[in-house]
């Protein structure tokens, strides 16, 4: 009977999708992420900005690489380079699973972050680490995937500003999947240990 | 003769001022350690970090700095606050009685900016520290790569 067989279809095909989905839960329930698990909370990488190169690119470009990206500018002269400098002791003791990562500094002012500034910039803190600017929307827009914002503060009258903006570090991996944050208050352990495991997947070599 | 007495002076002096019971400076009680500036590529604005302690029964309040290096120095906090990374301008850091107070990254710091000749990594220069009142602290300040998370094993 057609109707039977199309019944006993649904109800393999639901035993399987249910398996899988199983499977998957106790996959991820098997690792223990030191960082925030946002898997399926924040949308993919996804951007249209500048490399430091004066390249345009997207965010499939980096795809095949783990990203951090953390957003900043280089006018900052505290805690984005603290940041920074903290996730080259990371990279550093990641060791050369380093190499699968990538570290996304997207400027929050691109008015005065040209491309070449980023590079002689990120380039200071370590040989893994892209500066991204662009279109002021584009920023905005990527900045308001991950539900982070930045405020131009008022000039303090010689032409000189700061900017706020978010502290987190999002990591995706090497799909373009969002995975985990991290806040100012992790430790650097935390987020070698995540790392070391995220890197560690599907690792090509 | 007359030069030995002289040269004894200022001791002597010294010791009137202290003997009268007339208080030594704020800046008299700083020992400053642990001092360096991140520097960073082109004419971006430099942090300067330095822990201060006081060795006084009264409290001291730094106040600003200044430097022939670097046309403005300002003294900032930072906060991570809800997710936001802010930088603001502060008006003095106090220096507790037999405590101190750090100048470290992601807090407190000295924004230096406008540098008159750029910096090079491994260089000494000084920035005197001013209290509130009136008297001056000159420390040596070691640059440090951007990199850097602080003042390196040369100033431990």
């Amino acid at each position: 009977m057609p109707l039977r067989r199309t019944s006993r279809l649904a109800w393999l095909f639901a035993l399987v999708l249910g398996a899988i989905m199983l499977g998957g839960c106790q996959r991820s329930d098997a690792i223990q992420w030191q960082l925030t698990d946002i898997s399926g909370h924040m949308p993919d990488l996804d951007f249209t900005l500048v490399d430091d190169q004066g390249k345009a690119v997207t965010g499939k470009d980096y795809h095949g690489k783990v990203v951090l990206l953390y957003f900043g500018y280089t006018h900052c002269p505290d805690v984005c380079p603290l940041t920074l400098a903290q996730l080259h002791v990371v990279m550093q003791r990641l060791g050369p699973l380093a190499d699968g990562a990538r570290i996304l500094f997207v400027s929050v002012d691109p008015a005065r972050d040209t491309p070449e500034i980023m590079h002689a910039y990120v380039n200071a803190f370590d040989p893994r680490a892209v500066g991204l600017s662009g279109a002021p929307r584009e920023i905005e827009a990527l900045s308001k995937r991950y539900r982070s914002a930045f405020t131009r503060e008022p000039d303090k009258g010689d032409g000189q500003y700061e900017v706020s903006h978010s502290s987190a570090i999002y990591i995706f991996d090497r799909d373009g999947k969002a995975k985990l944050l991290s806040t100012p208050d992790r430790s650097q352990d935390d987020l070698v240990h995540d790392l070391h495991l995220l890197l560690s997947q599907g690792n090509p070599a | 003769m007359m030069i030995r007495n002289a040269r004894a002076l200022p001791f002597l002096l010294a010791g009137s001022i202290f003997a009268t019971g007339i208080h030594a400076t704020e800046a008299e009680h700083i020992h400053a350690s642990q001092a360096w500036i991140r520097v960073l590529p082109g004419d971006l604005p430099a942090g300067a970090y330095v822990t201060l302690e006081n060795t006084s029964d009264q409290p001291a309040m730094l106040r600003s700095a200044t430097t022939p290096r670097y046309a403005s120095v300002m003294l900032h906090k930072s906060s991570s606050e809800g997710g936001v990374s802010r930088m603001a301008m502060v008006e003095s850091l106090a220096i507790p009685a037999h405590g101190k107070a750090e100048l470290s990254p992601g807090g407190y710091h000295l924004m230096l900016s406008k540098a008159g000749t750029p910096l090079s990594v491994g260089e000494n220069i000084k920035i005197t520290l001013h209290f509130a009142d009136g008297s001056t602290l000159d420390t040596d300040f070691v640059a440090r790569p951007a990199n850097a998370t602080d003042a390196g094993d040369a100033h431990h």
